[in-house]
């Protein structure tokens, strides 16, 4: 499992995506720190606003971008009969590259680490409220790879699974937002519309860029990540039968 | 150390291999014959593990590859059709790569990786990004693969294809030298190779075996000593 996970990692990093993903989430999370979230004059320091609540958006298109090769490059090329011919099982095969991709989102995110010094020398913001906005932007992040790894099973154009996993992403960002929530609850008893909007990724979202780390958010986005890498396996399973 | 028994596949209700079952031993060299879409590919993914099989079983070296798939792949070597190779990689880092998969790392890994590319005559193009390379030497990177591990089960999916003469002569050569020690079946549409490097060869035809038995067993079989001839009498043709 380990041998597919460094030669993953390092397939990032030989060939362009992982800089190309890495600079243009860089550069867009500070424009819209700077622009849109109007980072200087709130004055607030601790990045919640600013800086963290943009990064869902960011992520609903560069993180299919970036996990859009994952299963559908293997199956075009062929290289998964190699894969399937090793002697491992599929499921070491598929954590071993969903976490290669993580680990390039983690570098991302880790590279944001002028912000947080530019925050401690500006202000004196909660740091650990300021951590635990890591950690939820990761995990929004990593669901949305895990998506991307679910598409990119069904299919070996990888075209296809970019524009596929953007859009569940996309429908799972705005689906919190108030105007959709008041026109779901239009068509859709009271029930159905708290069912619905639950599976908003903002509404998990939010609680950890307070610095409220609650169980439930935890479980939802864990949830989501295992059941697509599961299905995944289901996916590549049922297609060799 | 080969041995195949009733094993079938269906895709829907098509029959892509029905009820065959051969064995292939140590020191055996099996030539897999027939036409395009005769079940060749689907027979040897199934025996790889690569596909399970709608019914029957496929043991390598005494271990069902349905029951213990982990286990029975560790003992074949596998050149898919294809020749699927991970281009971003060079030729060294690639057989670095699968060498660790089967577990050989350090120096048993390079001592793999040396035999490997002088068997497959890889010395020039091995520091080459794999995407730089020719149709023939990506062919023998595959090959090299399949032959990390001195395994005792070969299972090469047309192994000459792609190849200009002078190495397809070369791997005709290879498949003979490992087959004495090895079990080796490999699957080709050209006859010539039967007689250049197989022990004993099947024609599969829709699925069925049609013909079994050594090269002189099969041309002495057609009547005309020609295995041309045999092979035209016996597969189906598109044009019927």
């Amino acid at each position: 499992m380990f041998t597919i996970f460094k030669r993953e990692l390092k397939s990032y990093f030989t060939q362009p995506t992982a800089y190309a993903v890495i600079c243009i989430f860089l550069f867009m999370s500070l424009f819209l720190t700077f622009y849109m979230g109007s980072f200087i004059k709130t004055g607030d320091a601790n990045l919640e606003w600013s800086f963290f609540f943009w990064h869902p958006w960011i992520f609903m298109l560069l993180a299919p971008a970036l996990g859009m090769r994952l299963w559908a490059d293997e199956q075009r090329s062929g290289t998964i009969e190699l894969l399937g011919t090793f002697p491992t099982t599929i499921w070491s095969a598929i954590v071993a590259k969903y976490l290669a991709a993580a680990v390039v989102w983690a570098i991302a995110l880790l590279l944001t680490y002028p912000m947080v010094i530019a925050v401690n020398t500006l202000g004196d913001p909660d740091n650990l409220t300021i951590f635990s906005g890591y950690i939820g932007s990761f995990l929004v992040c990593c669901t949305f790879l895990a998506i991307t790894c679910l598409i990119s099973a069904f299919t070996s154009d990888q075209v296809t699974c970019l524009i596929i996993s953007c859009a569940i992403c996309v429908l799972l960002v705005v689906i919190g937002f108030d105007n959709v929530v008041r026109a779901l609850a239009q068509s859709f008893s009271e029930s159905t519309t708290d069912a619905i909007v639950s599976t908003a990724v903002l509404d998990h979202y939010r609680p950890l860029l307070r610095g409220a780390v609650r169980i439930q958010d935890l479980v939802y986005f864990f949830s989501i990540i295992g059941a697509c890498l599961l299905s995944t396996s289901a996916i590549l399973n049922a297609k060799r039968a | 150390m080969i041995e195949v028994s009733n094993l079938s596949k269906h895709f829907g209700a098509k029959t892509v291999v029905n009820n065959l079952s051969f064995t292939v031993n140590k020191g055996e060299v099996l030539g897999f014959l027939g036409p395009n879409g005769a079940g060749k590919s689907t027979t040897m993914r199934m025996v790889t593990g690569f596909i399970s099989p709608s019914s029957g079983d496929a043991k390598i070296c005494g271990t069902s590859v349905i029951d213990h798939p982990k286990r029975a792949k560790t003992s074949i070597g596998y050149l898919p059709e294809s020749a699927p190779l991970y281009n971003d990689m060079t030729v060294r880092d690639f057989l670095k790569f699968c060498a660790s998969m089967r577990g050989l790392n350090g120096k048993a890994g390079k001592k793999a990786i040396e035999y490997a590319i002088e068997t497959c005559f890889l010395e020039s193009v091995a520091p080459q990004s794999i995407h730089t390379l020719s149709k023939g030497y990506r062919h023998r990177t595959c090959l090299a693969q399949a032959l990390l591990h001195d395994p005792e089960v070969l299972i090469l999916d047309e192994p000459t294809d792609g190849l200009d003469p002078n190495q397809k002569h070369e791997v005709r050569q290879l498949i003979k030298r490992l087959g004495e020690d090895k079990a080796i079946l490999f699957s080709t549409h050209i006859l010539e190779e039967v007689d250049a490097a197989c022990t004993r060869a099947l024609i599969i035809d829709q699925g069925n075996i049609v013909a079994d038995g050594t090269p002189a067993e099969l041309r002495k079989q057609s009547g005309t000593d020609s295995l041309q001839d045999l092979f035209r009498t016996l597969t189906t043709k598109e044009t019927e």
